[in-house]
C-alpha cells in the first residue's frame, strides 16, 4: 500500500529577492533625500510648465500665506547671519550673542516683527512652526521713505542685499523668489512685487509647482 | 518562518565524525524589516519634488516724476489684452479697447481655452504686420479679484505659447477697459 505522503514544504520564504528590492529602494531614497524643513506656514504654490529649478543658495524668498501674512528665507547661513547683524544694527536693538546667531542662522523661514526675533531663536523648532506663533513681517503697501523703518520687509531685503555684497559678491546680485499660496489675491502679491521693485529688483523668481504633462 | 542552524548533534555518540550539514540559507527577514523601515523613513522625511520657478521680468518702475516718459507707438493689430477677473474668468481683445480689431470675449484657462487663439495670433501677427521681427505684444491686466494662480496661469500660457513679448499692467487706461474689468470682477 502507497501511503500518500504530504510533501513537506519548507515555510520559510526566499527573501532574497525581497531584501535586494528593499535595499535598492533604501538606496534611491538616502542618494535623493534631501530632508525636509518644517515651516510655520503651509503653502500651496500654483503650478505650471517651466521646468527651470530655483537656485538653493543665495536666494531670498518671501513667502506669501492665504491669508497675506509674509514670511522671509535666507539660504545660506553666513549671509543669514550677517543680515541679522544689519538688522539689529538698523533697529537699535541689543546685541546678539554668537550663539543666537548660530541659531539663527541654522532656522527655517520666519514671519515676525524684528523684534520679536529673539523670542523666536529662543524658542523650539516644533513651539516656532506652531500655528498662530508667528504673525508675519510687517510690511508697508505705500512707497518707502527715506528714515522709515516701518516697512519691515523692505528693510529685510535690503539688509540682505548689503549683506551679500559685505560677503564680497561684488559682481553678483542676490537672487529673490516670490513663493504665493495659489488662492492669493493679486493685491496682496502685488504689494510684495512693488516692494522689491523699489528697490530696483526688476527680476525675480515665482515659485510653482511642477504641472502634468498633459496641460 | 525563522530557521535555526542547529546541527543536529544529539545523541550520537561514538558514531562517526561527520561533517555538519549547514543549512545554506540565512534568514533575511530582519533584514528585509529593517530594509523597509529605513524605505518609509526616507520615503516620509523627503520632499521629492523640489520646487520649480518661472523667472519673471518686470519693466523698471518710473519713480522720477521729472523724468520724461517716453512714449512709444505700437501697432494696434500686434497687441492683445487679457484682463483677468474673479472665479477664473478672463477677457481678451485685440487692438484698442473703444475700437478693438476682435471685440471683448470671454475665455478659460488652458488647453481648450486662450491657448487655442494664442497659438494662432502668435503665427498670424508677424504675417499681418509683415515683419518676422514684429511678433505678438499680450499686455495681461489682473483686476483687483483675480487670484495668484490666475496670474501664474498666464504667465505659463506666454511660456508655453512662445509669445516674444508680454507684459503686466495694473492700470485700466480708459472707460472700456475699466468697464470690462468691473463686468468680470462680479
Amino acid at each position: 500500500m502507497a501511503k500518500i505522503k504530504m510533501s513537506k514544504k519548507a515555510t520559510s520564504i526566499d527573501m532574497t529577492a525581497m531584501c535586494d528590492v528593499a535595499f535598492l529602494l533604501l538606496t534611491f531614497f538616502i542618494l535623493t533625500a534631501t530632508a525636509k524643513v518644517p515651516e510655520p506656514v503651509t503653502v500651496d504654490a500654483p503650478s505650471s510648465t517651466v521646468k527651470a529649478k530655483l537656485p538653493e543658495t543665495d536666494l531670498f524668498v518671501v513667502t506669501v500665506s492665504n491669508k497675506g501674512t509674509i514670511f522671509v528665507d535666507i539660504k545660506g547661513r553666513d549671509l543669514r547671519r550677517k543680515t541679522l547683524e544689519i538688522m539689529q544694527l538698523k533697529y537699535k536693538l541689543p546685541e546678539f550673542s554668537q550663539e543666537e546667531k548660530d541659531q539663527f542662522a541654522l532656522m527655517e523661514s520666519f514671519g515676525v516683527p524684528v523684534e520679536g526675533v529673539r523670542s523666536i531663536i529662543k524658542m523650539k523648532s516644533s513651539e516656532r512652526n506652531r500655528a498662530g506663533v508667528q504673525t508675519g513681517v510687517p510690511y508697508d503697501t505705500i512707497p518707502h521713505v527715506e528714515g522709515d523703518t516701518k516697512n519691515q520687509l523692505y528693510e529685510w531685503i535690503y539688509a540682505a542685499r548689503q549683506a551679500y555684497i559685505d560677503l564680497g559678491n561684488t559682481k553678483k546680485e542676490l537672487n529673490f523668489a516670490v513663493k504665493g499660496d495659489a488662492k492669493l489675491q493679486y493685491p496682496k502679491i502685488k504689494n510684495v512685487m512693488d516692494i522689491l521693485q523699489e528697490q530696483k529688483i526688476n527680476t525675480f523668481d515665482l515659485v510653482t509647482g511642477l504641472r502634468g504633462k498633459n496641460y | 518562518m525563522a530557521e535555526l542552524n542547529t546541527g543536529g548533534d544529539e545523541g550520537k555518540k561514538g558514531g562517526k565524525v561527520r561533517s555538519k550539514k549547514q543549512n545554506a540559507k540565512v534568514d533575511l527577514t530582519a533584514m528585509v524589516d529593517l530594509a523597509f523601515l529605513l524605505i518609509t523613513f526616507f520615503m516620509l522625511t523627503t520632499s521629492l519634488s523640489k520646487p520649480q520657478s518661472m523667472n519673471l521680468n518686470l519693466p523698471d518702475k518710473k519713480t522720477d516724476p521729472n523724468e520724461e516718459q517716453e512714449d512709444i507707438n505700437v501697432d494696434e493689430r500686434r497687441t492683445m489684452t487679457v484682463i483677468l477677473g474673479k472665479n477664473n474668468q478672463m477677457t481678451w481683445f485685440m487692438g484698442l479697447a473703444e475700437t478693438p480689431i476682435i471685440p471683448p470675449t470671454k475665455d478659460k484657462y488652458g488647453k481648450d481655452g486662450i491657448r487655442k487663439t494664442l497659438l494662432k495670433k502668435v503665427k498670424e501677427v508677424p504675417e499681418i504686420v509683415g515683419d518676422p521681427k514684429k511678433g505678438l505684444i499680450v499686455i495681461i491686466k489682473p483686476t483687483k479679484t483675480s487670484t495668484y494662480r490666475n496670474l501664474v496661469d498666464i504667465l505659463d500660457e506666454m511660456a508655453i505659447c512662445a509669445v516674444p513679448t508680454y507684459a503686466i499692467v495694473n492700470d485700466f487706461d480708459n472707460a472700456k477697459e475699466k468697464q470690462i474689468a468691473a463686468e468680470i470682477s462680479k
